[in-house]
C-alpha cells in the first residue's frame, strides 16, 4: 500500500517514442484507471510501473523509493494480465501460493493466505484443478487471487476483462470494485473501455498517443472534458460535436441555425471565433421528455429521422443545420420518422471548444 | 431385376475391410511374418551356415544361456549407461543451445538449419569421421594436442577402456544433440510470454523463472526428444561398429554390436535373436517410461494460452 508517482516518464522503442513524458501522482489506496484508445501507450505505462519495460527517461517511484532500476520482483506489486497468464502446469492452489513460496513463506502461512484469497474470490471448489480445466471467468478470478495473496503495495491490471463475454464482464467489474473495498490497496487499472473506467475509477487518466489528455474524477472528466478528444471518448453515446462560429452572442452552425452562447462561457469567446459546440445526447431532449433539472435552456425545432428504442429512453437521430446529431427521449413514446419535435437544449451543460486547439474555452 | 444379394465383396458393409486389405497384407508380410519368424528362431538352434538347424527346436535354451552370459549383461549394462549419459548430455547441451538461439534476435532460421547438418550425415560417415579424429597416430586430435604442447605421447583414444567409450559417446552426442536443440527451440518459440512476466512480478529471479516456469513448459518437448532418442540409442550400432567394432576386447561392446557378432560372425542366429528380444524389452521399457512422462506433462498444457 503506497502511493505511486510518475515524473516525466518517457518510453522509446529504438527511435520511436511511444510515451511522451507522463506526469501522474497516484495516492495511497486510490483506484486509478488509465483509459484511451488501443495503442495509446496504456499498457506500456503500466508495464513500466511493473518493471517489465525499461524506463527510457523520467522517474517512477513506489512509496518513497525510486524504482527505475529495480527488477519487478523487488517492487512488491502484483499484476493481472489480459490473458490471465496463469501457470499452466500448476493447480489453482499452487498458482495462488507460488509467489509466497518464492518469497519463502512458511507452508502454514501460505495455506492461510491462499485460503483467505480463495474465500474472498469464491475459488474453494476449484483449488485442485489446473487452469486448463477452468472457464475464462474462473481463470480471471484465479489471476486476481494470485495478485491479492501477496498483499502487495499496488495492484496493476492490464485490460483484465477484455477476454470475457459481456455479461461476465459486468459481473467481474462489480467484483473488482468490491475487491478494492475489501482489500484496500492502490490500484492502477488499464482499459480501453470508458464504461469500465467510469464505473471503477476514483480517478480517470485519459490518454491518447502517449500523452495524458486529462486527469480527474469520473464526474469531472464527464462534465468538464478539457478537449474534444476527451469529450468524444468519454460517454456513450458520444457527445455531439458541431463546428460553429461565434457571431453576435450566438453560436451559428453551418446552415444558419443558431443558439445563444451559454451565459457561463460568454466572456470566454470572441466574435468571429471558430468553435466546436459540444452537447451530450442527454442534453438534447424533446420538451417534456428531458431530465428534470433547472438551468439555462434554449429551444430548437428539429426533424427526427431514425429512432432507437432502448427501453427507458430512446435515441433520436436528427440534424442541426447539416450536421448529424443524436438526442435522447426519456420516458419515450413512439416517434414517427419525419416528425418535427421541439427540443430543449441544456445550454448550461453545453461545451465550447476552440476549433484550432481543440481545447475547451472554459477556464482550466 | 432379381433380388439376389450381390456377392459379399460388393456389399457396402465390407467395403472398408476391402479397402484396408492391402495395408493389412503389407503389414502382415513385411512386419508380422519376419517378427514371428525371428521369434520362432529364438527357440531354435538356428545357425546361418546350417539351414537345416532351423528345425532344431531347443525350447528356452537360448534364453537360459543369456541369463548366464556375462558378456551379454555387461553389454546390456553398458548400453544402459551409454544411453543415460548420451541422453543427459544431449539434453543439457541441446537445452543450452536452444536457450542461446532463443535469445538472439537475428539469424535464428539460419542457425536452426546449420544445427541440422550433423543429422544429415549418415551415422556410418560420422563414425568414420570421428575414427580419424580420435585415431592415436594420425588423428587430428592427438596431432593438435601435441602441436599445442598439451600432450607428448599418443593418447589411445579408441583403445583405452574409458577413453574409447567417451569417444563413442562424443560422436553420438555430436550427431544428435540437435534433435534436442531443435525440439526445445520449437518449445521455446511456442512458450507464452505472459506466465514468464507473471512469474517475474510474482518475485522470481531469472533462475527461478527458468526453473519453475520455462522448464516445466519445456518438459513435454524434452520427453518427445527423449522418446525418439532412447529408441535411437538403444539400437546404436553403426557409429560403434565403425569406430571400434565393439572392441578392443569387448570394451565398447553394446547390445547390438554383440548381437550382430553372435548372429553374423558366429552365425548363431537363434541365440542372437533371443538376445535381440531381450534387448527390445529394454527399448520398450525406456520408450514407455518417457511416453508416460510425456502424457503426464501434456495433460495440463491445454491451458497454456
Ligand atoms: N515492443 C515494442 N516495440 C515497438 N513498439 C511497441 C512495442 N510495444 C508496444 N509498442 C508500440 O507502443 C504503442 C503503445 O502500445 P501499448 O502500450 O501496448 O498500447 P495500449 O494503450 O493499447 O496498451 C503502440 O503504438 C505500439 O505499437
Ligand atoms: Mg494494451
Amino acid at each position: 500500500m503506497a502511493d505511486i508517482s510518475l515524473k516525466g516518464v518517457v518510453k522509446r522503442y529504438g527511435r520511436t517514442e511511444v510515451v511522451h513524458g507522463i506526469d501522474l501522482d497516484i495516492a495511497h489506496n486510490e483506484f486509478v484507471v488509465l483509459v484511451g484508445p488501443s495503442g495509446c501507450g496504456k499498457s506500456t505505462t503500466l508495464r513500466m510501473i511493473a518493471g517489465l519495460e525499461d524506463i527510457s527517461d523520467g522517474a517512477i517511484s513506489i512509496g518513497p523509493r525510486v524504482v527505475n532500476d529495480l527488477p519487478p520482483r523487488k517492487r512488491n506489486i502484483s499484476m493481472v494480465f489480459q490473458n490471465y497468464a496463469l501457470y499452466p502446469h500448476m493447480t489453482v492452489r499452487e498458482n495462488l501460493g507460488f509467489g509466497l513460496k518464492i518469497a519463502k513463506q512458511s507452508p502454514a502461512e501460505i495455506a492461510r493466505r491462499v485460503d483467505e484469497a480463495a474465500e474472498i474470490l469464491g475459488l474453494g471448489a476449484l483449488m485442485e484443478r489446473t487452469p486448463a480445466e477452468l472457464s475464462g471467468g474462473q481463470r480471471q478470478r484465479v489471476a486476481m487471487g494470485r495478485a491479492i495473496v501477496r498483499h502487495p503495495e499496488a495492484f496493476l491490471f492490464d485490460e483484465p476483462l477484455s477476454n470475457l463475454d459481456a455479461k461476465l464482464r459486468v459481473q467481474m467489474r462489480t467484483e473488482i470494485k468490491k475487491l478494492h473495498r475489501t482489500v484496500k490497496t492502490t490500484v492502477v487499472y488499464v482499459t480501453h473501455d470508458q464504461v469500465e473506467a467510469m464505473t471503477l475509477a476514483d480517478r480517470i487518466v485519459v490518454m491518447k498517443d502517449g500523452h495524458i489528455e486529462q486527469v480527474g474524477t469520473p464526474m469531472e472528466v464527464f462534465d468538464h472534458p478539457v478537449n474534444t478528444f476527451v469529450a468524444s471518448f468519454i460517454g456513450s453515446p458520444p457527445m455531439n460535436l458541431l463546428p460553429a462560429r461565434i457571431s453576435d452572442g450566438q453560436v451559428v452552425f453551418a446552415g444558419g441555425t443558431g443558439l445563444p452562447v451559454p451565459t457561463r462561457l460568454a466572456d470566454r469567446v470572441r466574435d468571429g471565433q471558430e468553435v466546436t459546440f459540444g452537447l451530450r445526447p442527454d442534453d438534447l431532449t424533446p420538451q417534456g421528455h428531458g431530465i428534470a433539472r433547472g438551468g439555462e435552456r434554449a429551444q430548437l425545432t428539429l426533424e427526427v429521422g431514425l429512432s432507437e428504442l432502448l427501453g427507458t429512453e430512446t435515441i433520436l437521430y436528427t440534424r442541426i443545420g447539416d450536421q448529424e446529431v443524436q438526442g435522447k427521449m426519456f420516458g419515450p413514446r413512439d416517434v414517427a420518422a419525419g416528425e418535427r419535435l421541439t427540443f430543449d437544449v441544456a445550454l448550461d451543460r453545453a461545451h465550447l471548444f476552440d476549433t484550432v486547439t481543440g481545447r475547451s474555452v472554459r477556464r482550466l | 431385376m432379381t433380388d439376389r444379394r450381390p456377392p459379399f465383396w460388393q456389399r457396402e458393409k465390407y467395403t472398408p475391410y476391402l479397402l484396408l486389405l492391402p495395408a493389412v497384407l503389407t503389414i502382415l508380410f513385411v512386419v508380422l511374418l519376419p517378427l514371428i519368424f525371428s521369434l520362432y528362431t529364438s527357440f531354435t538352434g538356428y545357425r546361418l551356415i546350417r539351414p537345416e538347424s532351423l528345425w532344431q527346436w531347443v525350447g528356452l535354451r537360448n534364453y537360459e544361456r543369456i541369463f548366464g552370459d556375462r558378456d551379454f549383461w555387461v553389454a546390456f549394462g553398458r548400453t544402459v549407461i551409454f544411453l543415460t549419459i548420451a541422453l543427459n548430455l544431449e539434453f543439457l547441451l541441446g537445452l543450452g543451445i536452444a536457450l542461446l538461439i532463443n535469445k538472439i534476435t537475428w539469424g535464428q532460421r539460419t542457425l536452426r538449419t546449420i544445427m541440422m547438418f550433423p543429422m544429415m550425415f549418415s551415422p556410418i560417415l560420422v563414425g568414420y569421421q570421428f575414427k580419424f579424429v580420435f585415431n592415436d597416430n594420425i588423428g587430428i586430435l592427438n596431432n593438435a594436442l601435441q602441436a599445442l604442447g598439451l600432450s607428448d605421447g599418443a593418447i589411445p583414444w579408441l583403445v583405452d577402456k574409458y577413453l574409447a567409450n567417451f569417444a563413442i559417446i562424443f560422436a553420438e552426442v555430436w550427431m544428435s544433440t540437435s534433435v534436442f536443440a531443435i525440439l526445445l527451440l520449437a518449445g521455446l518459440f511456442a512458450m507464452p510470454r505472459d506466465p514468464l512476466e507473471a512469474a517475474k512480478v510474482d518475485g522470481c529471479n531469472a533462475w527461478q523463472v527458468f526453473r519453475h516456469i520455462t522448464l516445466p513448459f519445456l518438459m513435454p518437448f524434452v520427453f518427445i526428444a527423449m522418446t525418439i532418442r532412447s529408441l535411437d540409442v538403444a539400437r546404436a550400432y553403426d557409429i560403434v561398429d565403425v569406430m571400434t567394432g565393439g572392441g578392443p576386447a569387448g570394451r565398447t561392446e553394446l547390445l547390438w554390436t554383440l548381437i550382430a557378432r553372435v548372429g553374423y560372425d558366429n552365425a548363431r542366429m537363434g541365440q542372437a535373436n533371443a538376445m535381440a528380444y531381450v534387448s527390445i524389452v529394454l527399448s520398450i521399457a525406456f520408450t514407455y517410461y518417457f511416453f508416460t512422462k510425456l502424457m503426464a506433462a501434456r495433460r495440463y498444457m491445454g491451458g497454456a494460452d
